[in-house]
C-alpha cells in the first residue's frame, strides 16, 4: 500500500481559538477511513485544514510527498483533493446541473463528468433544472457528492454525510460509496454514527478534543475501546 | 404628458448605465463602490483628454477605452479592493470613498474645475419624430445601449461559465473555492466588467451634457438610488429602478423646475421605507 496523505503534529484553528493539537494521520491509496468523535472534537477542522479552508500554523500536511500546508483551496483541489462540506453548501442561485458543473472548475481530467454523476444518482438527471436547494436533503447530498466528484479527485473527503437525513436516505448515500472507492479513489468520511462508520470503513481514527484518542482497524476495535476514546475519562 | 414620460424613460436609460456596474459589484461581492460616480467622471475625462489628441468621434474613443477600463478595473480589484472584502463592509466603503476623493482632486489638478464636454458633431441635438412626438437621437441611443447592457449582463450571469462563477462566489465564496475557483480572479473579472460599463456611462454623459471633477457624488447618488429602488443585485430590476427614478425626476421638474432631483430622492426614500428589499429583488439566476 502506498501512502498518499500524511499529517504530522498538525495544529489548526480559527483565529486564536485552537481546535487541533497535533494530529498525526496517514492514509494509503484506495483506503476508506472514517473519523469519529464527539461534537467539537476537531473532525471538521481537520478536513478543512487539509483542503486549505483553515490555515495550518504548525505541523505538516503532505500529499503524495509534497507539502500542501498553506496552499489555497483552489490549488489543493487542482492537486486532486475534493471535499463534500458539512451541511452540503450547495449554491442556492444555481440549478442542480450548474452546481455539478461548478465542481469541474479546477479543469482536472478523469472519468467523472455529468453523465457519470447522473448514472450514479439518476434522480439528479430528472431534477437537473431545479434550483439545487429545492431538492430534498438526501438529493442535495447527492448533488454535493456529485459536485465533488466532478473535480475528478484522487482523495474524497466527506464531512457528515448522514447529518439531518432520513435513515433510508443515509443507506442510499452510503451504498454509493463502495462504487466510488472501487476505482482506486481514496475516501475519508467524518461520521457521527459510530456503528455505521465502523461498518463501511477499513480503519478508524477517533478524535477527542483536538487529538487522536484512538486509531486502528475498524473490525478489530471493541465497543469498550471506542466508547473510552469517544468520551474520554 | 407623453413627452414627459418618454423623457423620463430615456433619462432612466442613462441612470441605468450609471448603475449597472454598481449592481454587478454588489451582486457578486457585496461591495458598495462609493467612488462609482467619480469613476464615471474619470472615464469621461479620459475620453476628453484623448479627444484633444485624437480627432475621431467620441464613440470611437469610448470603444478604445473599453479594454483599458476592463484592465484598470481588474487591476484595482486584485491590487486593492480584494484586500478590503470580508464580513465587515466598512473597509471597502472607506477605501472606495478615499479613492473618490483622490480622483476628484486629481482631476481638479489636471483639468481645473471648468465643466467640459465631448463634441459629437450635432448628435447631442439631433431629434427624430415619433408619432407626433419628438425624441432626441442621443437619448434614444443611450436607452438602447442601457437595455443592451442589461440584457448582456443578464446573459453573462445566467448563460456563461463566468456568470455561473459570479453567482457561486456570491452565494458562498468558501464553497466556490473548494470547487477550485479562485474568488480573487472572479471578483476582478466582475470589476473589470463594471469598469467597462463605467466608461460607456462616462463618455455618454460627456456627450450629452458637461462633466466637471466635482460631479461624481451626484452621479453616485443616482446610481445608488436606481440600484436600491430596483432591488440589489438584479440587473432588470436596476434598469426598472433607473427608469422609475428618471420618470419621477421628470414629473417633479414638471410640477416645479426646482423639484426634479428632489422628487427622485422622495421616490427613493419611499421605496426604502415601504419595500427595503427593492421593487424587483434578485430576478437573476
Amino acid at each position: 500500500m502506498s501512502e498518499v496523505l500524511r499529517t504530522e503534529r498538525l495544529e489548526a484553528g480559527y483565529g486564536d481559538a485552537r481546535a487541533l493539537f497535533g494530529i498525526d494521520f496517514r492514509l494509503d491509496q484506495g483506503e476508506l477511513v472514517a473519523i469519529i468523535g464527539a461534537n467539537g472534537a476537531g473532525k471538521s477542522t481537520f478536513l478543512k485544514s487539509v483542503t486549505g479552508l483553515v490555515p495550518v500554523p504548525r505541523g505538516a500536511v503532505t500529499w503524495r510527498g509534497e507539502p500542501i500546508g498553506g496552499l489555497r483551496p483552489a490549488q489543493i483541489v487542482a492537486r486532486g483533493i475534493a471535499m463534500v462540506p458539512e451541511g452540503r453548501r450547495l449554491f442556492p442561485s444555481l440549478s442542480v446541473e450548474e452546481n455539478l458543473l461548478m465542481g469541474a472548475s479546477s479543469g482536472r481530467r478523469g472519468p467523472w463528468d455529468l453523465a457519470r454523476v447522473y448514472g450514479l444518482f439518476p434522480v439528479l438527471r430528472e431534477r437537473r433544472r431545479a434550483p439545487g436547494t429545492a431538492l430534498s436533503g438526501g438529493q442535495q447530498q447527492m448533488v454535493a457528492i456529485g459536485r465533488a466528484l466532478m473535480s475528478n479527485p484522487e482523495l474524497l473527503l466527506c464531512d457528515e454525510l448522514s447529518l439531518g437525513l432520513a435513515p433510508v436516505m443515509v443507506r442510499e448515500i452510503y451504498a454509493a460509496l463502495p462504487g466510488i472507492a472501487a476505482e482506486g479513489m481514496t475516501v475519508v468520511i467524518v461520521e457521527q454514527d459510530v456503528a455505521l462508520a465502523q461498518r463501511v470503513s477499513r480503519r478508524v481514527y477517533c478524535f477527542q478534543e483536538g487529538r487522536v484518542s484512538l486509531t486502528g482497524r475498524s473490525d478489530e476495535l471493541t465497543r469498550e475501546q471506542v466508547a473510552q476514546a469517544y468520551f474520554g475519562h | 404628458m407623453v413627452d414627459l414620460l418618454v423623457q423620463g424613460l430615456l433619462l432612466g436609460g442613462l441612470y441605468a448605465l450609471f448603475a449597472l456596474g454598481q449592481s454587478l459589484l454588489f451582486g457578486v461581492m457585496r461591495l458598495t463602490n462609493t467612488a462609482q460616480g467619480d469613476f464615471i467622471v474619470l472615464g469621461a475625462f479620459a475620453a476628453i483628454a484623448l479627444a484633444g489628441a485624437w480627432a475621431v468621434h467620441p464613440f470611437v474613443i469610448g470603444l478604445a477605452l473599453l479594454p483599458l477600463a476592463f484592465a484598470a478595473g481588474y487591476a484595482l480589484q486584485r491590487g486593492v479592493l480584494n484586500r478590503t472584502l470580508g464580513k465587515d463592509p466598512l473597509p471597502s466603503l472607506v477605501v472606495t470613498f478615499g479613492l473618490g476623493v483622490v480622483i476628484q482632486n486629481g482631476l481638479l489638478q489636471a483639468f481645473s474645475a471648468d465643466p467640459r464636454s465631448l463634441e459629437s458633431g450635432g448628435l447631442a441635438t439631433a431629434s427624430v419624430a415619433l408619432g407626433g412626438h419628438a425624441a432626441g437621437v442621443l437619448p434614444l441611443l443611450i436607452f438602447g445601449l442601457a437595455v443592451a447592457a442589461t440584457a448582456g449582463l443578464q446573459w453573462l450571469s445566467t448563460r456563461t461559465a463566468t456568470g455561473r462563477r459570479f453567482r457561486a462566489v456570491s452565494d458562498d465564496r468558501e464553497a466556490a473555492e473548494l470547487m477550485g475557483v479562485d474568488a480573487r480572479h472572479v471578483y476582478a473579472l466582475a470589476t473589470g466588467t463594471a469598469f467597462a460599463l463605467v466608461v460607456v456611462a462616462g463618455v455618454l454623459q460627456a456627450v450629452r451634457t458637461t462633466v466637471s471633477p466635482a460631479d461624481g457624488p451626484l452621479l453616485l447618488l443616482f446610481a445608488f438610488e436606481a440600484v436600491i429602488i430596483g432591488g440589489m443585485g438584479s440587473f432588470w430590476g436596476t434598469l426598472a429602478g433607473a427608469i422609475l427614478l428618471g420618470v419621477t425626476q421628470q414629473l417633479g421638474a414638471w410640477l416645479d423646475p426646482g423639484w426634479g432631483i428632489w422628487a427622485g430622492h422622495i421616490a427613493f426614500l419611499a421605496v426604502l421605507v415601504l419595500r427595503p428589499q427593492g421593487l424587483w429583488p434578485k430576478t437573476r439566476g
